[in-house]
């Protein structure tokens, strides 16, 4: 019982990592390899807010999210809508936005170097025993999940339940036809990259109040978040939130059960597994 | 993006220097130092390695300069950022040798990268005194490269001084002879649980957990609870900075009651106590100073000044005093010959804060293996052959 919980608690951080990334990579085809970096950089501003003005990160996610989703509206309509204009296929976007990204990882990475230094930063926050079925867990973690939750439902609602969500779904599906039947497309790729990027400005705020991170950390969670996006399905929010929670639930029982030396290694089986027998990803499409 | 911005930062930092330097040719000391600003180790060289570089600079400058002969030079840095890559140190000191003809070179900061450059310092007949690099090999190394000196100690020391203080906490009657320990699967893990391991079997200790996790894990929950499973007295781990804080904060949540938590590296950095405050007390790890020494309560006083952070209470304070060797050694031997210094370090300890340090074979073999934080500070508690070791407290039950 123990494991399960402690596994979906690690499920909904990893979640938080990943939702952002599918939106972007799923929906406005861009594959954010800055992801690490906008997720690392929420982090260091809800420190600075923590400790400098004591504004709990909870409270920190109402100015985040909305600079976040300004900065990566501003980021998609002035450096990569010219990507998306000059693209012959997907192929060719794919490339150019994995350069263009690449270069926009070490531009934030540099930022925030200049900003916050290079040291590790942690800080305490909710750090307190919570008791589900009588064994005690981060209080922290507890809430990121929640938050993970709350985010994963609202964007499923959001996507299966509202115009404009199916609207999404229909340029995630394909961006040409739906062009065709009227949807703007090109506002509603900046939209999901927008949105994109403040999810995992949120996702950054709420891991920031129990991981130590510095700034040249982000890589490690963008590649986390990689797995989890293509193993759930590229552009597939239930797909991403599944992924999240099969990949915690299995590291913490290998962990548990096996050796901790080998999560990552069951990582990465899993995504061989899924890779071979399912390579459109869990509820990923067969490509036509 | 880096790159070229470092480019353009190197060409005028040529050109200024090129502007400026002929004019007082004669009277500068250029100083080379490359080492992480960014890459896995940046995090902890922007605690301990830069701000010490720039706290000796200011000393030294604000005393006139180093005295050389009838001289005194004013001290100038050149430095590179070598991204944790041992590739773009070994660039980086080539260049700071052949293109900005550097007096004298700092050591670049961590083994990997004081192992990966000591073949080109030597080759250029620089002094290399690395301050933080820890490793079994240090022997092989100063036999290989006469030219370096290992401050740190080896990962041996390290291990024993750890079993050494369990042993002290033991015969206090803090803990039995039940212990758990956990490492970081990465060299340093690798080389401390191997010196580590033979050292607890020989005091006695009964290991009664054993496990490892992969670089850059920061979910531990598991760990502590199968530890907590196996009943211990202490826990021991050797972890990186970002683990260090994970494994302490579980071990809180889970209420994991030892009366000896050793976790570390990064217990001994200032962001430690001040993200766990109180709950550190009596928390163990590697490093540790005398705060009874005046030289040492004076540095850390001009740290805090000049770079306005604390210094960290394990190398920061070796960082320190390499630079004094190597400041030292310069003004005895009166000139800016390279193998006249080198002879020099080898034939006079230095006074540093942290006490003279005799370096005849190479090797320091003074120094802090163990600190605990006791009210606030990070007392050294076991050491080789240094003073002032205060008595390890009982770990006090989590709050």
């Amino acid at each position: 019982m123990e494991i399960l919980v402690t596994g979906i608690l690690l499920g909904g951080t990893y979640a938080l990592i990943a939702l952002g990334l599918t939106l972007q990579y799923g929906v406005a085809r861009i594959m954010n390899l800055a992801n690490g970096e906008t997720l690392v950089a929420a982090g260091f501003i809800a420190f600075w807010l923590f400790t400098s003005y004591q504004v709990s990160p909870l409270w920190g996610l109402l100015v985040i999210a909305p600079v976040a989703f300004a900065v990566n509206w501003a980021i998609y309509v002035w450096l990569l809508r010219p990507l998306v204009d000059r693209a012959k296929n997907q192929g060719m976007l794919e490339v150019d936005s994995i350069l263009a990204t690449f270069g926009l990882l070490f531009l934030f990475q540099g930022l925030m170097l200049r900003s916050f230094g290079g040291a590790y930063v942690s800080y305490t926050f909710l750090a307190e025993r919570f008791t589900i079925f009588g064994s005690p867990y981060g209080l922290n973690r507890v809430v990121a999940f929640l938050a993970a939750a709350l985010i994963g439902a609202s964007l499923w609602s959001f996507l299966y339940l509202t115009r404009r969500g199916t609207a999404v779904r229909a340029v995630a599906v394909n961006p040409h036809s739906s062009n065709l039947v009227g949807i703007d497309v090109a506002g509603t790729a900046a939209l999901a990259f927008a949105l994109g990027g403040a999810l995992t400005a949120c996702g950054g705020t709420l891991l920031s109040t129990f991981y130590t991170f510095n700034a040249s950390m982000g890589v490690l969670f963008t590649i986390k978040a990689l797995i989890i996006v293509i193993m759930g399905g590229v552009g597939d929010v239930r797909g991403a939130v599944l992924a999240a929670l099969i990949l915690g639930v299995a590291e913490t029982s290998v962990a548990s059960l096996v050796d901790p030396g080998l999560t990552l290694s069951a990582t990465y089986a899993l995504f061989i597994l899924v890779l071979l027998f399912r390579p459109q990803g869990i509820f990923g499409r067969q490509q036509t | 993006m880096i790159r070229r911005t470092m480019l353009v930062l190197t060409a005028s930092v040529a050109a200024f220097t090129m502007a400026t330097g002929f004019a007082v040719a004669q009277d500068v000391l250029k100083l080379g130092a490359s080492a992480p600003k960014t890459g896995p180790l940046a995090g902890g060289a922007a605690v301990t390695h830069w701000p010490n570089i720039k706290l000796w600079i200011h000393e030294v400058n604000g005393r006139g300069g180093l005295k050389v002969g009838d001289k005194r030079l004013k001290v100038e840095l050149v430095e590179y950022d070598d991204k944790t890559s041992g590739e773009e140190a070994v660039k980086n000191i080539q260049r700071l040798a052949t293109v900005d003809k550097v007096d004298f070179i700092v050591s670049p900061y961590g083994t990997g990268l004081n192992a990966a450059t000591a073949p080109i310092i030597a080759r250029h007949g620089y002094p290399h005194i690395a301050a933080t690099a820890a490793t079994d090999s240090v022997a092989v190394f100063a036999k290989r490269w006469p030219n370096s000196f290992w401050l740190l100690g080896s990962s041996t020391q390290q291990a024993q001084g750890a079993v050494a203080a369990l042993e002290k906490a033991r015969k206090a009657g803090h803990i039995g002879n039940r212990v758990a320990v956990v490492h970081v699967a990465d060299a340093f893990g690798l080389e401390l649980i191997a010196a580590g391991k033979p050292a607890l079997q020989k005091a006695g200790f009964e290991i009664v957990y054993e496990a490892n996790y992969p670089l850059g894990t920061q979910d531990l929950a598991p760990i502590v609870s199968q530890a907590k499973a196996a009943r211990p007295d202490a826990f021991v781990a050797f972890s990186y900075p970002p683990d260090t804080f994970a494994l302490t904060e579980q071990a809180q949540i889970q209420k994991l009651e030892v009366g000896a938590f050793y976790v570390g590296v990064g217990t001994a950095f200032p962001s430690y106590i001040g993200r766990f405050k109180d709950t550190a007390n009596g928390i163990l790890g590697i490093g540790g100073v005398n705060m009874a020494s005046k030289e040492m309560q004076e540095y850390r006083r001009k740290h805090r000044e000049v770079t306005n952070a604390e210094a960290d209470y394990w190398a920061s304070a070796m960082t320190y005093a390499s630079l004094q060797i190597l400041e030292q050694a310069i003004e005895r031997a009166g000139t800016l010959d390279r193998a006249a210094v080198i002879a020099e370090i080898k034939k006079t300890p230095a006074k540093t804060v942290l006490g003279e340090l005799p370096l005849a074979d190479n090797i320091n073999h003074r120094l802090w293996t163990v600190g605990q934080w006791q009210d606030g500070v990070f007392h050294g508690v076991a050491s080789t052959g240094l003073e002032g070791a205060r008595e390890p407290i009982r770990k006090p039950a989590w709050k």
